[in-house]
């Protein structure tokens, strides 16, 4: 296979040019967006610095996409301020556009055209454009440049689809869903050519389902569920303190326990002494990833939602997340009750 | 190749400019680069270069060894008109109805629903270089399909093609005129199917009762009369009547109604249905249904 090397696109020269006041490259607040009586979008407000990669999670459904749309300029909001590139996406010019890249949810091509027939098309769309046969190993797909899109596996598609998104060099990348399909090696050197762009400036604004690669490539998180951002902020911190706390599992008696406390070791060194100093059976510390963190949050609102009655969009959410949460793990807590 | 081996040797890019040129220009120039894309991938598409490039083929075909036996008349010189002979502008009529209305109105109602129409419109592409891509390739296909027809014709089945200037320039401006209205109309009517899949069915039915009813495959004369009022509001019997015109004997122009080509007629119903077909793709036209 490829080495990493070959996957960092060269850097470009970035110009910072005028009429760009603003140190954020999105800026929303209160953003509503409805469909007749469905509310999908209900009120909800983030930025992203330039240069910075923003994560946006959520359960299918949650409102990510209707939310992404409206700052591609390819939906009417209802109601909000909303700034992309310092304009107003609603009224998108050919110049603004020149300046996103767009990777869409993955929709099966049947393109008839090659792949470098298709990248050197839409690289003619743009003022300053890769350079094609750069961006084809950038992806990793030198060995299908001559073949028709239609005839790709979905994952090499949606590597066309990514490469189609940068290639025009955007200041500001949409990327949704964009590892669908890949296998973990293709992820990987995805990951990879993400982090060249954003070596490069590249404002990035990132949903998945994948929480592992929220983690891998941004530095903030906002979380939404039922149309409302229920969780912004630092990858690292979102949740909050208690939601950070270990988690020590041992077996008793052939019986699973579990116990959630700030000090683990000492915790295992009581276990020891209690058992004669004696190994106990089957000991694990684990500190919750950022995956168990997003569930037990998507779980909770998900809960907040159902309880609150005559609400049919919380009892959406809730069946929406059920899945996840009954994968969520289930623990006792020393520090009392479920994160706040 | 040589430029991943070498990832910091690509050569050093020009300063980025967020002016991207004068807009006609542009729109023209991307046009053309859309043309080329968009003629390349018709003659990919096997179904599109059956049912569209060959079929107005196939059928002289058909019809010149099906009607091989009948007679259809007789020109000024006494000489039997043949089969192919009489059918010819016909199937040009039909090759610029399908080349253009049929071809778009399906094939942009696919690229609605298949995702194509909403990656274009997040890029730069200016729409009238998407349309200029689309009447682009309706014009290459549409004149190489008339080649062919009247190649096959005069080669093949030895149809004598009309000698002087005077019918070989109301041929050039007919066909010219009819592709671009038969374009515009297909742009116009692919807003009609509600999905992709449904575009044939939707439009198929529409292209074939027009080729019924206006003297494609049915002489025109033979039609009731109330028929011929219905079929002279839509645009293919004055393309058809004008190729008749164009390619049958003058004496011919006793069988049209009134006795006459009435070419002028041709003009003004073909540049009608152009101004409405620009009107409703102007209205109705949108790179993606907002919020569908």
């Amino acid at each position: 296979m490829l080495a990493p090397v070959r996957r960092r696109l060269s850097p470009a020269p970035r110009e910072r040019h005028d009429g760009f006041m603003t140190e954020h490259v999105v800026q929303v607040t209160d953003l509503h967006k409805r469909y007749g009586d469905f509310t999908a979008v209900d009120g909800v407000s983030f930025e992203i610095a330039r240069g910075e990669t923003l994560a946006l999670l959520g359960p299918n459904g949650a409102g990510k996409s209707t939310t992404i749309e409206i700052l591609e300029g390819y939906r009417d909001r209802t109601a909000g301020e909303v700034s992309v590139l310092g304009s107003d996406p609603g009224h998108p010019t050919l110049a603004w556009k020149a300046r996103l890249g767009i990777v869409l949810q993955s929709s099966g091509e049947t393109g008839t055209a090659t792949v470098r027939e298709q990248l050197t098309h839409f690289a003619g769309l743009y003022p300053n454009p890769r350079d094609v046969d750069e961006l084809i190993a950038a992806v990793g797909l030198e060995a299908k440049a001559r073949t028709q899109i239609r005839r790709l596996s979905g994952g090499q598609q949606r590597r066309v689809d990514v490469a189609l998104g940068i290639v025009g060099r955007p200041d500001l990348l949409f990327l949704d869903e964009p590892t669908t399909g890949f296998d973990p090696e293709a992820r990987r050197q995805f990951w990879e050519l993400i982090r060249s762009l954003q070596d490069e400036g590249t404002t990035i604004l990132l949903t998945t389902h994948y929480l592992d690669e929220a983690a891998q490539l941004a530095s903030r998180v906002a979380v939404v569920a039922g149309g409302r951002l229920v969780e912004y902020g630092a990858i690292d911190a979102i949740g909050g303190e208690a939601a950070r706390v270990p988690i020590v599992r041992w077996g008793e008696n052939g019986e699973r326990k579990e116990v959630r406390t700030s000090e683990p070791a000492t915790h295992v060194a009581r276990l020891v002494a209690a058992n004669d100093g004696l190994e106990p059976e089957a000991v694990e510390i684990v500190r919750p990833s950022l995956e168990d963190i997003y569930l037990e949050l998507v779980e909770r609102v998900a809960a907040e939602r159902a309880a609150a009655e005559g609400d049919p969009s919380g009892a959406d959410a809730a069946t929406a997340s059920a899945p996840l949460a009954a994968s969520s793990p289930k623990v006792t807590t020393e520090n009392e009750g479920v994160p706040a | 190749m040589s430029a991943a081996a070498n990832p910091v040797s690509s050569p050093p890019i020009a300063p980025k400019s967020f002016v991207l040129g004068n807009p006609v220009g542009r729109a023209v120039r991307l046009g053309m680069s859309r043309t080329g894309y968009e003629v390349r991938s018709y003659f990919r598409q096997g179904d599109s270069v059956f049912f569209t490039f060959l079929f107005p083929v196939l059928m002289l075909t058909i019809f010149s060894v099906a009607f091989s036996n009948q007679s259809f008349g007789q020109d000024a010189a006494g000489h039997p008109l043949s089969a192919t002979r009489y059918y010819l502008p016909a199937m040009l009529a039909a090759g610029v109805l399908l080349s253009g209305l049929q071809n778009l109105a399906t094939d942009i109602a696919g690229e609605r629903s298949d995702g194509t129409l909403k990656r274009l419109a997040g890029t730069p592409l200016p729409v009238m270089s998407y349309f200029i891509g689309k009447i682009g390739q309706v014009f290459v296909t549409g004149l190489l399909q008339a080649a062919l027809i009247l190649l096959v014709a005069a080669l093949a089945f030895r149809v004598p093609l009309p000698t002087d200037a005077g019918h070989w320039l109301a041929f050039t401006w007919i066909f010219l005129f009819g592709v671009a209205t038969s374009a515009i109309l297909g742009v116009a009517l692919s807003a009609l199917p509600r999905s992709g899949r449904s575009a044939t069915a939707v439009i198929v039915p529409i292209v074939l009762v027009l080729q019924f009813i206006s003297g494609v495959y049915i002489s025109f004369s033979s039609l009731p009369d109330w028929l011929q009022n219905v079929a002279s509001v839509f645009p293919l019997k004055w393309l058809a009547q004008g190729m008749r015109y164009a390619f049958l004997p003058d004496s011919y122009s006793v069988l049209e109604p009134g006795a006459s080509w009435h070419v002028g007629g041709v003009a003004i119903a073909l540049a009608i249905w152009l101004v409405v077909g620009l009107v409703v793709t102007r209205v109705t036209f949108r790179w993606i249904r907002k919020d569908g």
